[in-house]
């Protein structure tokens, strides 16, 4: 996993509520053995026509908006369980998803994969919709190691929870395996307890 | 004093990370083909075995055809999904493997109750999120990501923070023509999509000890869709007997120990729950959805809302949900014709489901342009379906009965509802897409799609 420490980026802004996973990732395109390749069909039923030409009105194909943070509405990611939906975000170049409420399942996902999810106030997100609106050449900077989210816009920022030990495993590029089978001993132990 | 979740949580407990999350034990994982290749390649990267190999069951399911199982499938895509599930049974010795065609072969969410696999107080995962419906034991069952998966394959463990706890209670009786479904879809209709994330929560409640074993699954198989980490529902003498006497199930001396141990699983009195809810049974009438979510759900004879009673940051959403769907804000939906209906799924796949469907039917005729497709959630259901003689009933009022799997509940398969379409379905998400590409699907209760099935229309089973 790559370490996330800080990042300052344009946006791509998507003010829709409850964006499920079937809509980040739909299920015809989890058919592949690997995790190479989502990011092409990230969205794909809102981005693409059905002859696979893009859809001029959505955000992804508009070249106003670019950036490796989305900002979404709130309870992002709800739905399904599929990693892919975090594949397809990761393999497109977001590194950020700040929304002001993210389903539970994502959000572990989408940390197990080194994509932050980055929680703000309504207010805030609210504020960022409308300096995106206003100039697209906005950014926003996350720092991870002061959990700090920064609108560069007004100037306005917002600190974010997580918990420490998941801010480790981004800040040093580390996952839950390592961490787990380092317990093999404790989990054998359990075992024999339980019987 | 402590809840039902917080004694089965803390027996799991292996290890607790320091300002982190829990290393939880995990007593059964089911494994299906589509969440699971990239977990098996993880291990062979790293060079790992699958630690605990018989506490996996593994069932082809989501990628599968619902005719013709015993040809080879035709889509070469889902055909190398399938064969690398098979190989990666066979290079890890995975003794649980049920492929397609197998007896134990279905949902993954049905045959591990209808085995015996799911039992009281157990930690129960799986890469799909509707596992919530194992919590119908009094488990706590909930769904991971494929990253999870690797985690339980090479260490029986995952890391999980606790969540907080909420206890739904439903007062008083169901009202006649209501079922479970209609009853899941009433709190999430309630308590939004997203009102109980965070959430564990415990069903308690009247309703709640009056219904079947198949019926709590419904109910918490559909926790996920108001956001839960999971539902369960305290075992009691309803769920003794349904475990009793399955194949995987204890066995005598053990079987009185288990017990033993099941009838202490229950919530202690005053123990506190970080949010309490209470709905009046009597409320809740026969549901369909009208939107993109399963949180846009209204009583039957009711009418979609108007702009004004949606919250303002909700209105480009809602509106956006309408159109798709074909609706307009305010209207009714009864008498809406409608194209195709769907019965099956890991939330309405059981037999209890085509019992009702078929009692529906008997004796009536399927609407001539309505195209229904009937999905036993196993090869046991299906067998038990031909032994009960609904298979009759069916055939005669014009149904086909298909072959088991998830079908068209996220048409991965061919089962597709085409672009523009209406679709009754007994199924748990009416996102965009979800039954194919431009389908719009609402959500119903399998008595409500066996009355949309016969008049061709949204129709009140009641009348």
């Amino acid at each position: 996993m790559e370490k996330f420490i800080k990042l300052t980026s344009t946006v791509v802004p998507l003010p829709i509520e409850n964006v499920d996973t079937d809509q980040i990732i739909p299920a015809r395109f989890l058919k592949a053995t690997d995790k190479m390749g989502f990011g092409n069909n990230l969205f794909a039923d809102w981005r693409y026509n059905k002859d696979g030409s893009p859809k001029a009105d959505f955000v992804l194909n508009n070249p106003t908006y670019k950036g490796s943070i989305l900002v979404a509405g709130k309870n992002f990611g709800s739905g399904s369980s599929r990693e892919h939906a975090a594949w397809a975000i990761d393999g497109y170049g977001f590194k950020v998803v700040v929304s002001s409420f993210f389903a539970d399942i994502f959000q572990n996902n989408a940390l197990n994969n080194g994509v932050l999810p980055v929680v703000v106030s309504t207010e805030f997100l609210a504020e960022i919709f409308s300096s995106v609106n206003t100039n697209p050449e906005v950014s926003l900077t996350i720092d991870l190691e002061k959990q700090i989210v920064t609108n560069n816009a007004t100037g306005n920022s917002e600190t974010f929870a997580i918990n420490s030990y998941k801010k480790d495993c981004m800040l040093n590029g580390l996952d839950d395996i390592d961490y787990l089978l380092s317990k093999k001993d404790m989990i054998e132990a359990y075992e024999k307890a339980i019987k | 004093m402590k809840t039902l979740f917080d004694k089965i949580w803390d027996a799991h407990v292996v290890s607790s990370v320091e300002n982190g999350p829990t290393q939880l034990y995990i007593d059964r994982h089911f494994c299906h083909e589509v969440t699971s290749p990239q977990a098996f390649n993880g291990l062979r990267e790293r060079g790992l075995k699958v630690f605990r190999p018989d506490k996996t069951t593994m069932t082809a399911d989501h990628n599968t055809p619902t005719i013709n199982q015993d040809q080879p499938v035709q889509d070469p895509i889902s055909r190398n999904q399938l064969d690398t599930f098979a190989q990666n049974a066979a290079y890890f010795n995975m003794p649980l493997y049920y492929p397609l065609g197998h007896i134990k072969n279905g949902v993954v969410h049905i045959i591990g109750p209808e085995n015996g696999f799911t039992q009281p107080g157990m930690t129960i995962v799986c890469g799909d999120s509707h596992t919530s419906t194992h919590g119908a034991f009094g488990a706590i069952a909930f769904g991971i990501g494929t990253s999870e998966v690797e985690m339980v394959l090479a260490t029986q463990c995952v890391l999980q923070t606790r969540p907080k706890t909420m206890r739904i209670t439903f007062n008083g009786k169901l009202n006649k023509g209501v079922s479970a479904k209609d009853l899941a879809l009433y709190m999430i209709s309630k308590l939004t999509t997203g009102g109980a994330t965070g959430y564990f929560v415990e069903y308690a409640g009247e309703a709640i000890r009056n219904l079947s074993m198949e019926e709590r699954m419904t109910v918490c198989n559909l926790s996920i869709e108001m956001g839960a980490r999971g539902g369960m529902i305290a075992p009691d003498e309803t769920t003794f007997a349904y475990v009793y006497g399955r194949e995987f199930a204890p066995k005598g001396a053990e079987w009185d120990k288990s017990l033993a141990y099941w009838k202490t699983l229950k919530t202690d009195e005053g123990a506190a729950f970080d949010k309490e809810i209470v709905f009046e049974s009597s409320d809740i009438q026969p549901m369909i959805t009208y939107g993109t979510n399963p949180g846009m759900g209204m009583g039957i004879n009711e009418s979609i809302p108007t702009l004004d009673k949606v919250d303002e940051a909700g209105r480009i959403s809602f509106q956006k949900s309408l159109e798709y769907m074909g609706f307009e804000a305010g209207e009714k939906l009864e008498g809406k014709p409608i194209d195709y209906v769907f019965l099956g799924s890991c939330t309405n796949g059981r037999i209890e489901d085509f019992r009702v469907f078929a009692n529906y039917v008997k004796g009536k005729k399927k609407a001539d342009h309505v195209t229904a497709w009937l999905v036993p959630g196993s090869w046991m259901v299906e067998k038990q379906i031909r032994e009960e003689g609904l298979y009759d009933i069916l055939t005669q009022a014009g149904f086909l009965l298909r072959q088991p799997g998830c079908s068209a509940c996220l048409a991965m398969n061919d089962d597709k509802v085409p672009a523009g379409k209406y679709a009754v379905s007994t199924s748990n998400r009416n996102f965009e897409g979800r039954q194919g590409p431009g389908a719009r699907t609402i959500l119903a209760g399998p008595l409500v799609a066996a009355a949309a099935a016969i008049t061709g229309k949204i129709t009140d089973p009641r009348n």
